[in-house]
């Protein structure tokens, strides 16, 4: 009986695993890119042409990237100080950095509102100097770098807390500086979470609806992201456009998750 | 290369509590020093002071005369082992050795061929001329650890530093890595400082052992000077086995309690006190006492051990001769070649649990 059993219990969650991921990931994307090719593909890329269209695109490749920079960089430096250093309100600091996972970001949207908005803390100074934030794509960024600044000091941090320290106080005893520590030993070791930490915030910069929606002001062609064209043209009934729009954002988003499947299975082979 | 401390203490950090004590020590040039001591003793935590790896510290520290921060890392000529190697896990052997070479500054960097040179030099001397382009993961413990020496050795430190360097390993391998240590030391007139738990092994290899206990320096001397005058009673029990007998210094005498011991002459103060002996310094007295003995079935390294049961209480001695039936009947037991310690030290330095 037990063995019967124990022969089933695998088949079943494996099928039902399959189940789940098809109902609720791939049935979804299967029907974006239907709902997008319905009238063709030469439609579909005929509404990415249109000229609100490209702009949304352009600034949302402008922010990711902006934002995929910094957030890498204070990423490393987070975990480097959060690892490798014995400092008082290390813990506290390690709970702050997962606050905007647990944040809604509409709330994040509203903070930078509050501040730099024209009724804001910072916004009458900000506008006599002629300095636009809200409504404009700086806004952006920094709702932006809110939402994502969590993913590449977490996925850096259980890696960097398992290599200790030995290794940077090995390469300081040779005489190798900060920097040198940083790009050829740490780094590199860390190399693949590191990259996976990139990947996922490049994902989630492009995706990001909620904060960017609150404090861009959804102006077409000029403040709307991708997310935010989507959701324009979706209200206007204009289906085909929208559907086109989104396909291209989960083909550039599924890209990057093959980009990390296909660079860890290298790893993997490199470092059995 | 000499090192000098003096009132060096170090804190734990954000905390008052001392990790090393007020510690004084010199490390003469070309001198093989062991640091050992029971675990939390310091010696790890003295080890990286050495090496400038703390903070949170107070007093002297002095590399050749010159306080140890005013010179740059690099010309520092310190070589340093981890415990656990910390090898660099993304670099070939060849390139962790060459490590401290290639992070030189420009100016001062060897070229390519003469870094390549050292590194096929350095992989000769520590045997392994194969495994240029291993990763660490794919080597064993022993190449490991000779690969951590190579890669401290590269850039011709005159002071190497290695901090349980024999741990992970197997006894055969220990005593191998040792001599070629000891070996290595002597042919590259090195300085080194080495932490063991070990007191065997530093005595095996090391000049000078520096007996750690609680942050402190309990002793620092010769292996022989420690065996024949131990300061402490933690010292003389930490060296090796040791046999505790109380009693009574009366009269230029030491009377143990025990009766079955025998009193022996002791020149000083009267009061109560302990005798603390090896157990192959015992010697008996067949026919002075009461006390049997029962031999054991041990026999290590050509020494018979024998079990003295006495009214009072039972331990074992250990002796070269064999000895015959009518010795070990109605014996008194000699302890005389022991050494008496009072309580006051005994209390300051409490002895480590067995």
């Amino acid at each position: 009986m037990t063995s019967q059993s124990s022969r089933i219990i695998p088949i079943v969650l494996t099928l039902l695993s399959y189940t789940i991921i098809g109902l609720l990931i791939v049935l979804p994307v299967a029907l974006i890119l239907h709902e997008a090719l319905r009238q063709g593909l030469h439609t579909a890329f005929e509404t990415l042409k249109d000229p609100e269209a490209r702009s949304a695109i352009r600034l949302t490749a402008c922010v990711t990237a902006i934002v995929t920079v910094i957030n890498t960089a204070g990423g490393i430096a987070a975990a480097w100080t959060l690892t490798k250093y014995d400092f008082r309100g290390a813990r506290l600091l390690v709970s702050l950095i997962e606050l905007p996972i647990s944040v809604s970001p509409v709330i994040a949207g509203l903070v930078w509102l509050l501040l730099f908005g024209r009724q804001g803390w910072w916004g009458n100074w900000l506008g006599h100097h002629g300095l636009h934030i809200a409504f404009a794509v700086p806004g952006i960024v920094l709702a932006t770098l809110f939402v994502t600044f969590p993913y590449v000091a977490r996925t850096l941090m259980p890696y960097m807390e398992q290599q200790g320290r030995a290794a940077e106080e090995a390469a300081f005893l040779f005489g190798a500086g900060f920097w040198k520590t940083l790009i050829h030993v740490t780094l590199p070791d860390a190399g693949w979470a590191l990259l996976s930490g990139v990947l996922l915030t490049t994902a989630r910069a492009m995706g990001e609806f909620g904060a960017v929606a609150v404090i861009s002001g959804h102006i077409p062609g000029v403040t709307e992201t991708m997310p935010l064209h989507i959701e324009t043209l979706y209200n206007g009934y204009q289906s085909v456009a929208a559907f086109a729009m989104a396909a291209l954002l989960v083909l550039v988003a599924m890209t990057t998750v093959l980009i990390r499947m296909f660079l860890e299975r290298s790893f993997r082979k490199q470092h059995p | 290369m000499s090192i000098t401390l003096e009132a060096f203490t170090q804190y734990a950090p954000r905390s008052s509590r001392k990790l090393l004590d007020n510690i004084a020590l010199t490390v003469e040039d070309r001198a093989f020093v062991a640091l050992v001591g029971p675990s939390g003793a310091g010696k790890t935590t003295l080890l990286r002071a050495i090496a400038g790896l703390s903070s949170h510290s107070e007093g002297t520290l002095l590399i050749d005369g010159l306080p140890i921060h005013d010179r740059p890392v690099q010309d520092r000529g310190i070589g340093f082992v981890f415990q656990n190697y910390a090898l660099f896990r993304h670099m070939t052997v060849a390139r962790n050795i060459a490590f401290g070479l290639d992070v030189l500054p420009r100016a001062r960097r060897p070229d390519r061929a003469a870094i390549q040179r050292r590194v096929t030099e350095l992989l000769d001397l520590i045997q392994l001329p194969h495994l240029a382009k291993a990763y660490p993961d794919q080597l064993s413990g022993g190449q490991r650890q000779r690969v951590a020496l190579a890669r401290a050795l590269a850039t011709g430190p005159r002071l190497l530093l290695l901090d349980e360097p024999f741990g992970a390993l197997d006894p055969l391998v220990r005593r191998d890595i040792r001599r070629w240590l000891r070996d290595l030391h002597d042919r590259m007139n090195l300085t080194t400082i080495l932490v063991t738990h070990d007191h065997e092994e530093a005595m095996d290899v090391a000049d000078t052992l520096v007996v750690m206990q609680e942050g402190r320096i309990v002793q620092a001397a010769e292996a022989s000077t420690l065996n024949a005058a131990p300061q402490t009673p933690f010292v003389m029990e930490f060296l090796g086995e040791t046999l505790k007998f109380q009693g009574t210094v009366r009269s230029g005498q030491f009377v143990p309690d025990n009766p079955d011991i025998a009193p022996f002459p002791f020149e000083g103060p009267d009061g109560n006190a302990t005798a603390f002996i090896r157990p192959h310094d015992v010697f008996l007295l067949p026919g002075a006492g009461q006390a049997s003995v029962e031999k054991r079935p041990h026999f290590s390294n050509g020494l018979f051990r024998y079990q003295i049961v006495t009214a009072e209480a039972a331990f074992e001695m250990i002796t070269p001769t064999d000895l015959s039936p009518q010795e070990m009947q109605n014996v008194r037991v000699d302890i005389s070649r022991g050494k008496i310690f009072y309580p006051a030290a005994a209390s300051e330095d409490p002895p480590k649990p067995a």
